[in-house]
C-alpha cells in the first residue's frame, strides 16, 4: 500500500476540512481528487505531505506514519504545491540544481526520470523561472519534486492556469511517470482529466462521496442522459428547468444533459413541449453520462 | 554539508539579484555615515553674527577682529542701531548679534567694567547656546590678555580638558551609533524579510518537505547574511578612520570580535522576528518600529541615556544596541581591554542565546 489514508479529520477554527475520510492507494496507481475549490483537496495532501497534523485518524505514505516517521516520508515523497513554489529570481537550471543539492542528489544522477519532460524547458534554462510561462513553469515544478526520485508523488492541481495544450502534455507525462513506478496522487478541478487517471475519489465539503475508477463511476448515475440543443441556450435551459418532469439540467458544452423523472420517458414529449415554447432546431439524442454529471448527481 | 553549500548558494543568489535589497546593503552604510558625518552636527561653524558698536573704538575693534578670525563666526552685518536687530533676525541673515555699549573703552578703562549684549537667535536652542559660550569663551580669552600686566587679587581658571576626544567632534558619536543601526539593520530586517519571502511565496512548504533540517535552514539565511554585515562592519570603520580621522585605540581584533557578536545577536533577533511573522510587510514594520526606534533613540547614540527619565532608562537596558555601543566608545575612543567591556560583551552574549532558544521553540515545522 502506496498510500493509506483512515478516518482523517481535520477542523480550522470554525471551519471543517475533512470528515472521516478514508481511502487507499496502491502502489503505481495514479489516483485522482476530484473536486470543486474548498473541498478539502489542498488540506489532504499537506497531511500527507507532514505539514499538517490531523485532528483525528491515521495516514501513512510509504509505508511510513505521516506523524512517528515525518522525516522518512520527507525523503521519500515529491511535492508539487498547487500554488507556484519555486524560486522566480534563480534560472531553470539553477533551482533544479538547488532541489537536486538539498535531496543530497545530482541533476545527473536521475536525469532519465526527468529527461522527457526537460528536454522541453532545456532551451531556457538560463531564463528566470518566474519568466516562464504558465505550463513550463509546471514542467519544471514537476521536474524539480521528481530530481530525487521519490516514492510517491504529491500533485495539487497542477494544471490549474495552464493552457489546454500544456494541459494534455502534462498528462501525458504523468502517464509516461507511472510506468516507472511511481505512485502519484493528482487533484484537480477538472472532469476531463479524471478520466485519464487508473481510480478517482469525488470529494466535496471534506466528504468523499464515491471512489471508484473513472469507467465505473460514471454507472453510479441512475438515470439516461440526453444531449438536449437547440436555437436560443438561454432559453432551452429556462425552458427545462421549468419542464415538471426534470431530473437534473446541467448545460455542458454545446448540448444540455438532460434526464428525466420518469422510467417511461419519451423523447418525442419533450420535443413537443419544447416546441411549444418556442425554440427552434431541437435535437434530442441519448449519450452516456460522464464523470461530471455523476459528480452533480453525488453532490446534490 | 553539501547540502548546506547548496543552500547558501542559493541564498547569494537571491541577494545579488534583487537590486533593491543590494543597494540597502551597501548603498545605506556609506549614505548614513556621510550623512551623519558631515550634515548632521552640533559643532558650529562660520555662524553670521551682526555688529551693533555703538562705542566704535580700539578695544571694540581688537574684540571684533579677535571674533571674525575665529573659525566660528562671520560677521556679515554691520547693524547702526537697535531697531534694525529684530528686521536681521527676521531675515533669518544671522544667528546672534552683538552690542557693544558706548564709550566701552573709556568704560573698561575707567570703571573697569564694560559690557557686551550677545542676543541669539533661540529657534534652535542648541545653537544658540553653543554661540553664546563660544562668544564668552573669546571674550574671556581677550580679558585675560589685557589683564597679563595688571595683578587682580583674585582669580579662579579652570582649566579644562576633554580627554578621548579632545577636539569635540560629534563624528566621534556617530561613527559607533550608525555602525550599531547598520549593523541592526542589515543583519535583522535583511534576515527577517528573506525568511518571511519564503513564507510568502510558498517555496518554504517545500523547503519543510525537504530532508533540509529547520536549523539547516535558519543558518544557511544567516550565514550569508553574517559575511555581509562583516562587511559593511569594515566599511563604516574604514570610513571612519579615514574620512573623519576617527581614532581606533584598543585592539583591532577586539572590535572585530565584539562587532561579530553584535552581528549574531541582531541576526538572532531577525529570525525570532520571521517565527513570529507570516509575511514579509509585517516582518519589516517589526524590524522597523521594534528594532530601530529604540536603536536610535534609547541605545544613547544620540540622547545619553543618564538624561532619559528613570522608567526609560530601565528600557533602555533590553535594547542590544547600548551595551554595543558602550562596547565601541571603549575601544575606539577610549583604547580599553575586554577587562572594562566585559560586562556589557555578557549582556549581549546572554541576549543572543535567549533569542536564538525562543526562536528555536517557535520555529515551526509544519504549517501551523
Amino acid at each position: 500500500m502506496s498510500i493509506s489514508v483512515q478516518n482523517i479529520s481535520k477542523s480550522f477554527k470554525d471551519k471543517t476540512a475533512l470528515k472521516n475520510i478514508s481511502f487507499e492507494v496502491q502502489e503505481g496507481e495514479l489516483f485522482g481528487l476530484i473536486g470543486p475549490d474548498g473541498a478539502g483537496k489542498t488540506t489532504l495532501f499537506r497531511i500527507l505531505t507532514t505539514l499538517l497534523f490531523a485532528d483525528s485518524g491515521t495516514a501513512t505514505v510509504a509505508n511510513f506514519d505521516a506523524i512517528n516517521d515525518y522525516k522518512k516520508i520527507r525523503n521519500n515523497v515529491g511535492y508539487m504545491p498547487g500554488k507556484f513554489s519555486l524560486y522566480q529570481d534563480l534560472t531553470v537550471e539553477e533551482n533544479l540544481e538547488f532541489f537536486a543539492t538539498i535531496f543530497g542528489t545530482t541533476i545527473e544522477e536521475n536525469y532519465d526520470l526527468i529527461k522527457d519532460i526537460y528536454v522541453q524547458i532545456e532551451p531556457f534554462k538560463n531564463r528566470r523561472a518566474g519568466k516562464l510561462s504558465g505550463g513550463m513553469k509546471q514542467k519544471l515544478a514537476l521536474c524539480c519534486a521528481l530530481i530525487h526520485k521519490p516514492k510517491v508523488l504529491f500533485l495539487d492541481e497542477p494544471t490549474t492556469g495552464v493552457d489546454p495544450v500544456s494541459r494534455k502534455e502534462f498528462w501525458e507525462m504523468l502517464k509516461r511517470l507511472q510506468t516507472k513506478g511511481i505512485t502519484m496522487l493528482v487533484s484537480t478541478p477538472y472532469m476531463d482529466e479524471a478520466a485519464l487517471c487508473d481510480r478517482i475519489a469525488l470529494i466535496q465539503d471534506g466528504k468523499i462521496l464515491e471512489i471508484d475508477t473513472p469507467q465505473h463511476i460514471v454507472k453510479h448515475y441512475p438515470k439516461t442522459i440526453y444531449n438536449v440543443s437547440a436555437n436560443n441556450m438561454y432559453q432551452l435551459i429556462n425552458s427545462l428547468k421549468n419542464y415538471e418532469h426534470n431530473y437534473s439540467v446541467y448545460p455542458f458544452g454545446e448540448f444540455v444533459h438532460y434526464s428525466d423523472k420518469r422510467n417511461d420517458f419519451n423523447p418525442t414529449d419533450l420535443k413537443l413541449y419544447l416546441e411549444k415554447q418556442q425554440l427552434q432546431n431541437i435535437q434530442i439524442s441519448k449519450t452516456a453520462a460522464t464523470i461530471e454529471d455523476t459528480f452533480m448527481e453525488l453532490a446534490k | 554539508m553539501k547540502r548546506f553549500i547548496g543552500f547558501i548558494k542559493k541564498e547569494f543568489y537571491h541577494i545579488f539579484r534583487d537590486r533593491r535589497s543590494l543597494f540597502i546593503l551597501f548603498g545605506m552604510p556609506i549614505a548614513q555615515i556621510m550623512l551623519f558625518g558631515f550634515a548632521i552636527t552640533n559643532e558650529i561653524n562660520n555662524v553670521n553674527i551682526a555688529i551693533l558698536d555703538h562705542s566704535k573704538d580700539e578695544t571694540t575693534k581688537e574684540i571684533i577682529h579677535k571674533i571674525a578670525s575665529s573659525k566660528y563666526f562671520t560677521i556679515t552685518a554691520s547693524i547702526l542701531n537697535e531697531t534694525e536687530i529684530e528686521t536681521a533676525f527676521k531675515k533669518g541673515h544671522v544667528k546672534a548679534v552683538l552690542i557693544f555699549e558706548k564709550d566701552f573703552s573709556k568704560n573698561l578703562g575707567k570703571e573697569n567694567n564694560a559690557t557686551v549684549q550677545v542676543i541669539a537667535d533661540a529657534t534652535d536652542p542648541n545653537t544658540a547656546n553653543t554661540i553664546s559660550n563660544y562668544v564668552s569663551a573669546i571674550l574671556q580669552n581677550y580679558q585675560q590678555q589685557i589683564n597679563v600686566a595688571v595683578k587682580t587679587s583674585y582669580q579662579i581658571i579652570p582649566k579644562t580638558r576633554m580627554v578621548f576626544n579632545p577636539e569635540l567632534k560629534s563624528v566621534f558619536m556617530f561613527v559607533p551609533g550608525v555602525m550599531t543601526i547598520i549593523l541592526m539593520l542589515v543583519s535583522a530586517m535583511m534576515t527577517s524579510i528573506s525568511i518571511t519571502r519564503e513564507k510568502e511565496l510558498g517555496t518554504m512548504e517545500i523547503l519543510l518537505v525537504s530532508p533540509l533540517k529547520p536549523f539547516q535552514v535558519i543558518i544557511g539565511k544567516v550565514v550569508p547574511y553574517i559575511f555581509l554585515s562583516i562587511i559593511n562592519a569594515i566599511v563604516i570603520v574604514l570610513l571612519g578612520i579615514f574620512v573623519f580621522n576617527m581614532p581606533v585605540q584598543g585592539s583591532y581584533f577586539l572590535l572585530a570580535a565584539e562587532s561579530v557578536l553584535f552581528i549574531i545577536t541582531s541576526l538572532s533577533l531577525g529570525i525570532l522576528i520571521s517565527t513570529i511573522s507570516a509575511s514579509q510587510q509585517t516582518a519589516m514594520m517589526i524590524s522597523l518600529m521594534a528594532l530601530m526606534l529604540p536603536t536610535i533613540l534609547l541605545s544613547g547614540f544620540i540622547f545619553p541615556v543618564s538624561s532619559m527619565p528613570l522608567p526609560l532608562q530601565i528600557i533602555s537596558n533590553i535594547v542590544p544596541a547600548k551595551w554595543f555601543i558602550i562596547i565601541l566608545k571603549g575601544i575606539m575612543l577610549k583604547g580599553v581591554g575586554i577587562q572594562f567591556i566585559w560586562k556589557s560583551t555578557l549582556i549581549l552574549v546572554g541576549m543572543t542565546l535567549f533569542f536564538i532558544g525562543l526562536s528555536v521553540k517557535k520555529y515551526k515545522i509544519r504549517l501551523e
